[in-house]
């Protein structure tokens, strides 16, 4: 899911930094408002494990590989503006130090999964686990279904950054400039494999450690409340 | 045991076992992500290499490409998975160090509430 350099053009690079831009400015005065002292070691613990699971590709035979990215179960710890802080770290170093997404494509990448699947994971988790006790199993499903969605919602707006390319750059002698696949393409391709495969694992992560905390530490669970 | 000792020693664990997360793949003869692909391989599916990618792709050189220490891929997977484990600790120090400190930065220090 990181958009390396190059598949987008310049308009759609300069326009997700734009998007992203007030986005983090907003994260940092909310979290510098909501964030408590014990929840900094948390936070560098997020980015950490958002960075290390990004690594675990995981095959379609034959095919592509994906993975997950946390990003929903750190939302659910510490709300979705110090998630999106957290994953935001991890892309950055992710594309400065290892070329793993491109680095005019951080605005991108940090939209689709520091953003859009932060914060779709976020609600869906609050909708779905409302009034429900700390230690309940409703919990443990809400994040499952959250880890799912949220994955399966960032990889859409993904494969639409990639797919709107050849719409908006003409084809010079039969030949696109930049992500050589439509619309028509890159979502069945994206989503399918989202929804087959790595969506799954990002249900299971997520619903495992909620299920390890709520014996280990329910408090953890309690805290966002605080960090909204 | 602070469960912030024990989540760090998960994210070691991590670590330690991330080459599964290229030697799976291997097995199974699975490529590159969607989208992510390199010039050869892109050149192999649609016959060309689209002009923007050939030009933009060029921008930054990453110092450890693909979680790799340079040429280790050539010498094996013993070698290969060593040098993915090192990624994914030096990875995990500069995230969690650049994290922490923002994060620090940010918070507000916590007043003792009188019980």
């Amino acid at each position: 899911m990181h958009i390396p350099d190059g598949y987008l053009g310049p308009a759609t690079s300069v326009a997700t930094y734009g998007v992203m831009l007030p986005i983090w400015l907003a994260a940092s005065k909310i979290v510098k408002k909501t964030l408590k002292a014990r929840q900094v070691p948390l936070l560098a613990i997020g980015a950490a494990f958002s960075f290390v699971i990004m690594m675990f590709n995981i095959p379609i035979p034959g095919g592509t590989t994906g993975h997950a990215v946390g990003a929903v179960l750190i939302a659910i710890l510490l709300g979705p503006w110090a998630g999106c802080i957290a994953v935001t770290v991890a892309l950055v170093v992710q594309a400065l130090l290892f070329g793993d997404g491109g680095i005019t494509a951080i605005g991108a990448n940090c939209f689709n999964m520091a953003f859009i699947e932060v914060f779709s994971g976020y609600y869906i988790y609050k909708i779905i686990s409302a009034r429900s006790k700390v230690n309940s199993t409703r919990r443990i499903v809400a994040a499952g279904i959250a880890g799912y969605i949220g994955l399966n919602i960032a990889a859409l707006t993904t494969a639409i950054l990639f797919g709107i390319q050849p719409l908006i750059y003409k084809t010079v002698n039969g030949q696109t400039l930049y992500c050589p696949y439509g619309l028509n393409v890159a979502i069945p391709v994206m989503l399918g494999e989202h929804l087959l495969i790595f969506g799954w694992v990002e249900a299971i992560i997520t619903a495992l450690v909620v299920k390890y905390l709520q014996k280990q530490d329910p408090a953890l669970l309690r805290s966002e409340r605080i960090a909204k | 045991m602070k469960t912030v000792t024990k989540l760090w020693i998960g994210i070691v664990i991590l670590a330690v076992l991330s080459p599964i997360g290229i030697l799976i793949p291997q097995f199974f003869k699975a490529g590159d992500a969607w989208g992510e692909w390199g010039l050869d391989t892109l050149r192999g599916m649609v016959g060309y290499v689209p002009k923007g990618i050939a030009k933009i792709s060029q921008v930054w050189k990453a110092p450890m490409p693909d979680y790799a220490i340079e040429g280790s891929s050539e010498k094996g997977l013993f070698t290969l998975s060593f040098s993915y484990i090192f990624s994914a600790l030096t990875g995990i120090l500069i995230v969690a160090t650049f994290a922490f400190l923002l994060a620090k930065s940010l918070s507000k220090k916590e007043k003792k509430k009188p019980l």
